[in-house]
């Protein structure tokens, strides 16, 4: 598979989104021997940081800004990577590769990647605009959480996804007593089987945190800040603060606007290139084929925005590749860390390996005799070897998992 | 503070002052020091923040974990003995002067 790639200098690749896939892909391409213009725009006031942290080791304190930045001001210097914080894109224009920013500044690119990442899902429910209910997703969002919940008696969380169960966590090790609102009837329902489920619900509740599980938000009460929320089912749940954490949807509102395939995501070919020539999309807000799964995915990872950086990177320095590392995951939470190899969302069968009552144990996630995947818990080398077997095709490792005589 | 020497793969160094708590990942990053990718933020998931210590300071590390231990087998360069990753390598006064050496690659590519 051959693509055209940039001409070693003159060329300049504007970035826009200044997240972890942004950050990355400059980095990459000067790590490739770019030696053209590198510009990246995005609204985010910070320079590119981690989101990990935020719902975790940022809240308790244990990490500072310093910490979850990627880089910092000398290093994008010495790279001659222009960083415009705080001014989106706000238009595109493929047909002369211009991007028009908010501030009215214009850019001329070569080529153009797309990494606009996601925002949080809003709840339309009255109430929703009280001081006291807040998201998570930015620096300044961790910040706000940070110092609310220095104060806070009573946190209701609404939505039992990660990053709902990782802010629980955090704000129960803080002495805040946390309640959480799902609408499924289990936690992180999207993403994990139900064994896995069950374990961090029992995890959680051992740590104090009260589950609603099955229920949904009416509405949130207050005046002047928000004072409890109340479920469709009439209970009333006293809080002094709320966290809205029910999902993502992608940024693609340039893209749309700029005429290119959108369908929850920005759609890319195996190369990650969008229906534009000269405009490639990476990280949250692309929608691209996977040999992992049968149909378009888009992933919300920080391996997926590595990784994908790393293969535009790799296209427009020469070495074109289709993108299909292996996705992998992970999550902290109650004091226990779950890692996620492969997509298991296909599955129609689960082999359980180890044993969830002592907190060391696979869920292997199969479709036939395939392995697609699997969520560990204190199982580190299992997980690592289903990550390994899934990048080499092997077959052999699911097998010896399914039949019981996989050694790590 | 205590400080840490990086040795990079030419052997010329660079000296950072870590606060205690601090992991040599971080100090690393937030000085950027070449060399530490730190993929996974510090979750030890991804070894690319693997270090040699060079110094007398390899006792006196923090006890490596399971998962460590995992994850290094995972490390583009050869593991040796005196393998961390830095991420879980917490500066404490103890480590005050420790000598991490880089390796030549993170990763593949």
């Amino acid at each position: 598979m051959t693509a055209p790639h940039l001409p070693d200098s003159g060329a300049t690749v504007a970035i826009v989104g200044g997240g972890q896939a942004g950050a990355q892909l400059a980095s990459s391409l000067r790590g490739n021997g770019f030696t053209g213009r590198i510009v990246m725009v995005g609204d985010d006031t910070a320079l590119p940081y981690q989101r990990p942290p935020l719902s975790k080791g940022y809240l308790t304190g244990h990490s500072g800004p310093e910490a979850v930045r990627l880089h910092g001001p000398e290093y994008y210097a010495e790279k001659s990577v222009q960083v415009l914080t705080g001014d989106p894109a706000v238009r595109v224009l493929p047909s002369d590769r211009r991007v028009l920013l908010r501030s009215g500044t214009e850019l001329r690119y070569d080529h153009l990647v797309l990494a606009t990442g996601a925002r949080n899902r809003s709840l339309p429910v009255p109430g929703a605009d009280l001081p006291g209910v807040v998201g998570l997703r930015t620096l300044a969002e961790a910040d706000v959480l940070r110092e609310r919940l220095a104060s806070a008696g009573r946190l209701v969380v609404v939505g039992g996804g990660f990053v709902g169960m990782e802010v629980s966590s955090s704000a129960t090790a803080l002495g805040v007593r946390v309640s959480v609102i799902e609408a499924h009837e289990r936690v992180m329902a999207r993403a994990v089987t139900p064994v896995t489920s069950a374990f961090f619900a029992e995890a959680h509740r051992a740590r104090g945190v009260r589950l609603e599980l099955g229920e949904q938000v009416a509405r949130f009460l207050g005046t002047d800040a928000v004072s409890g929320v109340e479920t469709a089912s009439g209970r009333r749940l006293p809080a002094d603060l709320v966290l809205v954490g029910i999902g993502v949807e992608p940024n693609t509102d340039l893209a749309e606007d700029a005429g290119l395939d959108v369908h929850d995501g920005i759609v890319v070919d195996a190369l990650l290139r969008t229906s534009a020539p000269d405009i490639s999309a990476i990280g949250d807000c692309a929608r691209f084929p996977t040999p992992f799964a049968t149909a378009p995915v888009r992933l919300e990872s920080v391996q997926n925005a590595v990784d994908q950086a790393r293969c535009v990177a790799a296209r427009l320095t020469g070495t074109a590749r289709p993108y299909r590392p292996v996705p992998w995951f992970w999550s902290r939470q109650a004091g226990v860390r779950l890692q996620i190899a492969g997509l298991t969302g296909g599955h129609d069968r689960t082999v359980v390996r180890g044993d969830p009552a002592r907190g060391e144990f696979s869920v292997l996630c199969f479709r036939g005799d395939r392995l697609l995947g699997a969520e560990s818990v204190g199982q580190p080398a299992t997980h690592l070897a289903v990550r390994r077997a899934l990048e080499t095709g092997d077959r052999t490792v699911a097998q010896e998992l399914l039949d019981g005589s996989f050694t790590p | 503070m205590p400080k840490i020497i990086y040795r990079f793969p030419d052997d010329s160094t660079r000296t950072v002052q870590a606060a205690p708590g601090t992991s040599v990942m971080e100090a690393a990053l937030a000085n950027g020091v070449e060399g530490i990718v730190a993929e996974c933020g510090g979750a030890a998931m991804c070894a690319t923040c693997h270090v040699y210590v060079e110094s007398a300071h390899l006792a006196a590390a923090p006890a490596m974990s399971e998962d460590e231990d995992v994850m290094l087998d995972m490390a583009y360069a050869p593991r040796a003995a005196n393998s961390r990753l830095s991420c879980r390598l917490f500066m404490s006064p103890a480590l005050d002067g420790m000598e991490v050496r880089l390796p030549e690659r993170q990763r593949e590519d």
